[in-house]
């Protein structure tokens, strides 16, 4: 030992480090501990910062639309302008001129607009809905004609924008969708109180439209609720069956391997490929028809099977042996131990693994675009096979619109997405909380 | 404090979270000797070994009072950086925990962070003495550059004290550094372990006291928290004052 | 219809349930334990019989039924009508079948469309009660069935726990079915779209223009498909991305992991997986209407020429939405490393950084590999932020400031709007779907190879 003792003499060490040197060499250590550890919250902070500003950004764009500016009317049901057959038929009351009916509202008001081009700039503040509204209300009592009424009509999105202060007056003309005229009769409507705000129930209760100020999200919505129902009914079945086989009963062999090895590997596809598949087989091969909720929920559900399945795969493994032994010795047989007694007690984490998966579904876009679920549609989908749209596709359809109040109602539609995500993934925490059991 | 105490603890107790570990321990460890610290499971050992180079420090919600100086020095001072104590004093583990990396990484691997060694020549001397005086240079000479973890446990527990001693370390800590190993592999740390004595304070904490018996020259007996006694190892296996370590001793209890 | 059936099979299959249920009980003369099993399996044996048959061939019909009807339809036709073009034929058949179902089509019905719609509703209300009959034949022969077998000596539970075994097995392959199913597809009509574009072409050609003829008498005549320009812009912007959210990702991890509070941990990690659960659709808006402006106005002062839509704007973004999957992949995979190597570490006086650096993230590195290898996977397959905010316009460069477009927005560029199903155009689509299926395929057998062996390793 001789040969080594010199060098391992501890007292030499301990003078050494006592060194300047390894002074200094220690608060460059030091120095690199402090740097590593901003890095490390630089990094959080730039994915919380991230997060806040994408959420600031979409709620300072969108809480706007829940609002909407409504203008107070007196109007007068003309009978020459709506019942050019003069018999109240609704036939006649069909045919009426109901725009006409707003614009001579508005001028009344404006006596100052008398040209025809002033008359189309002074209508076109009104939303066109007002003339649908309008027939509606003749239509449902022709005992309106020749009166006249207080009705409160939307404006046109441009409008809005401008009470909304989207659109100023002070930028010049040729660069915004308002002339002065119509600015200075905004300001004055405004100002004689023949406008207010309220709430904009329109935007829940309405399908699409290529107005604005008329489009709401109902359409997409129960496109969506339809498009989850097939998805649920048809994955959570499958892949709770799936998960109880490959766990409790399979074999192990090249076949489950195969299968395990599938379903990893189709829970990290891009769900592109998913829409291809969608595609290329349901729509080409069997002609099932487009855009509807039916196949879009048969693409969905293949799409979330993995996560449920794998979700299922390790609730029932977590369920310990000792249960299954007990269950086995009273007799119970194989698939008695696991569908009376394990699955239960699996439940709750194979409903997680569901409701996450279908959180997932229900964000999902780019699959249902490669199965036409992309259409403009008006009506609000009845049936499984009618052709509808989603919430996620319904935002990437309005992004694309160029007007300034479709960036509002976008962004208000993906406030109302992320609301209904948010639900779902509280449900999943909770429900992991309520149940998560220690065995 | 005598002349030649390396480490001294007064009054020190440990908390994990609101459970009290450790109750009051005053405990002298002398220099270039084996002290043993003895006791059943749970009684508090591994957690005063683990004060001495603060490695409590690392786990979360686990607090130190009282007392521990290493040459005089406080080790709890503000301006004693654990990092510089953990250098002088070393520590090797239950389970052998080499890092994936080569035979001559791991070795290699503290001296780099301390800067003892700074040329390659250098690196390589070290670790061939730290490997010889570990015992097994012999074993790796010709396959260095391996990883740690292809050796056997023994082996690899010999990596851990060589890696240890290659930072030159003061005092070793050693916490039951054979209950993983097989018994011809224990007999070669037992060995390793007297011989290191030489240059080396080394405290190990064992649950076995036919080991404590063979290696240590002190031997401290801890029980449910508390230092129940301590003293020449001899005088503590054959005429123990306190009766829980007689029956400890004698297998009545632990 | 489908649910009436459903609604029908239901109610059959409950009624079965019943009276299996009871008849055992009269066989055994009201003793139940002549019986094999108890009374409620035979009930549950009924049940399988009734509902198993009826609603396999509800399925089989509901697969077959749409291109059955178009055939009779079509072959009760005119010659002028069946010798159309496959796309226009596509169209009146669209319309027939919209009017058919009631709504007004968009343009003014032919008389041939509006002979095609009448011949459709006639068709289509024949098949209706022709599955109701069949449907009810096969509940009844599968009921009838099961009637014959009730006996005392019938060991009704192992015949239900075979049906439901098998029922299970299958269910199980439905994972190896979708493969297939996705293979299939993507194969079958890409070969279709090589038989007119040469492989080499596709895959090294350096041009792609499929809206446009660039030499009237190139093959597939509409256009230039040389996917290298595609190819290119996936990767750029995919390099951007990981870029961002592998260090960004992995330090996240590291840093919630070793170093933060318990309180910011708590706030932090939830937060991240909030980032995880925002649609893809949104990232996109958000990249396409607030970032990419503001690349722009900044490159702009900066002095830069700025795309509009550039591969900046949606890399960056494309990144973020990756940041959680790598931190909470990485999260897992550091985990793995057991804590004896730390304390090893901090034991030879190492500090934490150095400890992560130099121990911890060696000891994880094939896992962190891994990890990445998945992110790198969903980065090429991502689709909206790239859809949304990148460009379409195929130009080969790596300048990040430029437009460029990926594989994914292609797909869906061909494939949104009206479809044509012979030209290369469309086509092309399903070419460059295999392609990316291929891609992801190989990098996650790989990256989930990686990770497998990574974790036995500590286990």
């Amino acid at each position: 030992m001789s040969d080594v003792s010199d060098f391992s003499e501890p007292s030499d060490a301990h003078s050494f480090r006592n060194t300047e040197a390894a002074d200094r060499r220690l608060r460059k250590r030091h120095a690199a501990e402090r740097r590593f550890r901003f890095y490390g919250a630089a990094a959080v902070s730039i994915a919380l910062l991230a997060l806040a500003a994408l959420i600031f950004d979409i709620v300072g764009k969108g809480h706007g639309a829940f609002q909407r500016h409504v203008l107070t009317l007196q109007i007068y049901f003309d009978p020459d302008v709506i019942d050019p057959r003069g018999d109240r038929s609704s036939q006649s009351l069909r045919m009426g001129n109901y725009t006409s009916l707003v614009r001579n509202s508005l001028t009344e008001i404006f006596s100052g607009a008398t040209g025809r081009s002033d008359r189309r700039s002074l209508g076109s503040l009104v939303s066109t809905g007002a003339a649908f509204q309008l027939q509606d209300m003749v239509m449902a009592d022709p005992s309106l004609v020749g009166e006249r009424r207080l009705v409160t009509v939307p404006f046109a999105d441009d409008a809005d924008m401008y009470y909304k202060g989207y659109i100023r007056a002070d930028t010049p003309e040729v660069d915004r969708r308002l002339l002065d005229t119509q600015i200075a009769w905004l300001d004055q409507l405004e100002r004689r109180g023949h406008t207010h705000s309220e709430f904009n129930a329109n935007f829940f209760t309405s399908g699409d439209s290529r107005e604005p100020e008329l489009a709401g999200i109902l359409g997409a919505l129960t496109g969506s609720i339809l498009t989850l129902c097939v998805t649920l009914l048809l994955s959570f079945p499958l892949g709770v069956a799936s998960a109880i086989y490959l766990e409790e009963f399979a074999p192990k062999n090249r076949w489950t391997d195969l299968i395990e090895v599938n379903i990893n590997n189709l829970a990290a596809v891009p769900s592109i490929v998913f829409g291809l598949l969608g595609l290329g087989m349901f729509l080409n091969v069997f002609g099932f028809p487009r855009s509807a909720p039916l196949i879009g929920g048969m693409v969905l559900a293949l799409m979330t099977l993995p996560t449920i399945i794998i979700a299922g795969r390790a609730a029932l493994k977590a369920v310990p042996p000792s249960i299954r032994e007990a269950a086995m010795s009273m007799g119970a047989s194989p698939l008695q131990v696991v569908l009376q007694h394990v699955l239960p007690l699996a439940m709750p984490g194979i409903l997680t693994g569901t409701i996450i998966g279908m959180a997932q579904a229900l964000g999902e876009t780019a699959p249902l675009l490669m199965i036409g679920m992309v259409a403009f549609i008006v009506d609000i989908p009845s049936a499984f096979t009618s052709p509808a749209t989603v919430l996620p596709v319904q935002i990437f359809l309005w992004s694309d619109s160029p007007e300034r109040a479709f960036v509002e109602k976008t962004s208000a539609a993906i406030m109302v997405l992320l609301l209904f995500l948010m639900a779902m993934n509280l449900a999943a925490v909770l429900l992991r909380q309520r149940f998560e059991r220690r065995w | 404090m005598s002349a030649d105490t390396k480490v001294e603890a007064r009054d020190v107790s440990v908390y994990y979270g609101k459970k009290q570990a450790l109750f009051n321990v005053d405990l002298d460890i002398d220099s270039r000797q084996v002290t043993s610290l003895i006791g059943p499971s749970g009684c508090g050992k591994s957690t005063f070994l683990r004060c001495v180079n603060r490695m409590n420090d690392t786990i979360e919600g686990c607090r130190v009072q009282g007392k521990i100086r290493l040459d005089g020095e406080d080790i709890h001072d503000r301006t004693l950086d654990p990092v510089k104590l953990r250098a002088r004093v070393g520590m090797v583990f239950q389970k052998p925990n080499p890092f994936p990396k080569s035979i001559y990484d791991n070795v290699a691997y503290g001296p780099r962070l301390h800067g003892l060694v700074s040329r390659k020549d250098e690196t390589e001397e070290l670790v061939r003495s730290s490997l010889q005086r570990a015992g097994l240079w012999q074993e790796v000479e010709d396959r260095i550059h391996e990883p740690g973890t292809s050796l056997s446990g023994g082996q690899q527990q010999r990596l851990c004290i060589a890696r240890a001693i290659a930072v030159r370390p003061e005092v070793i800590l050693m916490d039951e550094p054979c209950s993983a190993l097989d018994p011809i592999a224990t007999a070669r740390i037992e060995e390793l372990i007297d011989e290191l004595r030489e240059n080396f304070t080394i405290v190990i904490v064992t649950h076995s006291m036919q080991q404590a018996a063979r290696v240590s020259q002190r031997t401290a007996f801890f029980h449910l928290g508390i230092l129940v006694e301590e003293g020449d190892t001899e005088k503590i296996f054959t005429s123990p004052t306190d009766k829980r370590t007689q029956d400890y001793i004698t297998g009545r209890s632990g | 219809m489908t649910t009436v059936v459903l609604i029908a099979i239901a109610a059959l299959a409950f009624l079965a349930y019943f009276f299996g249920r009871s008849q055992a009980m009269a066989v055994a003369g009201g003793d139940p334990r002549s019986l094999h099993s108890l009374p409620s399996y035979y009930g549950h044996f009924a049940m399988l019989w009734v509902m198993l048959p009826a609603l396999g061939l509800l399925v089989a019909w509901s697969a077959s039924i749409p291109s059955l009807l178009e055939w009779f339809v079509l072959s009760g036709l005119p010659e002028s009508v069946r010798g159309l073009p496959a796309d226009q034929l596509e169209r009146f058949l669209q319309d027939a079948r919209y009017l058919a179902s009631g709504n007004i089509p968009s343009r003014e019905p032919t008389r041939e469309v509006i002979a095609a719609a009448e011949r459709f509703g006639r068709l289509g209300e024949t098949a209706d009660l022709a599955l109701l009959a069949l449907v009810f034949a096969a509940a009844a022969s599968g009921f009838g069935y099961a009637r014959s077998r009730i006996a005392t000596s019938l060991r009704a539970r192992n015949r239900v726990e075979q049906i439901v075994m098998l029922l299970l097995i299958a269910c199980s392959t439905i994972a190896v079915l979708t493969t297939v199913g996705i293979v299939f597809s993507l194969v079958f009509e890409a070969l279709r779209f090589f038989s007119m574009i040469s492989p080499a072409e596709f895959l090294f050609g350096l041009e792609w223009s499929p809206q446009t003829a660039l030499r009237a008498d190139q093959v597939g005549s509409s256009g230039a498909f040389g996917a290298i320009p595609i190819f290119m812009g996936t990767a750029l912007i995919t390099a951007i991305a990981m870029s961002v959210a592998v260090p960004v990702g992995l330090m996240s991890a590291i840093y919630l992991a070793d170093y933060a509070s318990d309180r910011v941990r708590a706030v932090g990690k939830p937060m991240l997986e909030i980032l995880a659960g925002i649609p893809t659709v949104v990232y996109g808006f958000f990249a396409a209407l607030t970032v990419a402006p503001l690349i722009r106005g900044w490159g702009e002062s900066l002095g830069l020429d700025v795309a509009s839509e550039s591969a900046m704007a949606a890399g960056l973004i494309m990144g973020v939405m990756i940041i959680p999957f790598v931190s909470s992949l990485s999260d897992d995979v550091l985990s793995a490393v057991p804590y004896s190597l730390r304390e090893g570490s901090f034991g030879l006086g190492a500090t934490k950084s150095e400890t992560i650096r130099q121990v911890v993230l060696p000891a994880a590195l094939p896992g962190i590999v891994g990890a990445i290898l998945l992110a790198i996977s969903r980065a090429i397959g991502e689709t909206m932020i790239v859809v949304m905010a990148a460009g379409l316009a195929a130009n080969l460069t790596a300048n990040p400031l430029e437009a460029v477009t990926t594989v994914t927005v292609q797909i869906v560029t061909l494939l949104v709007g009206d479809q044509e199903f012979d030209s290369a155009k469309t086509l092309a689509a399903f070419a460059l779907g295999l392609v990316l299926f291929f891609i992801t395929l190989v990098l996650n057998v790989i990256a989930l190879r990686v990770v497998r062996r990574y974790r036995e390793q500590y286990e």
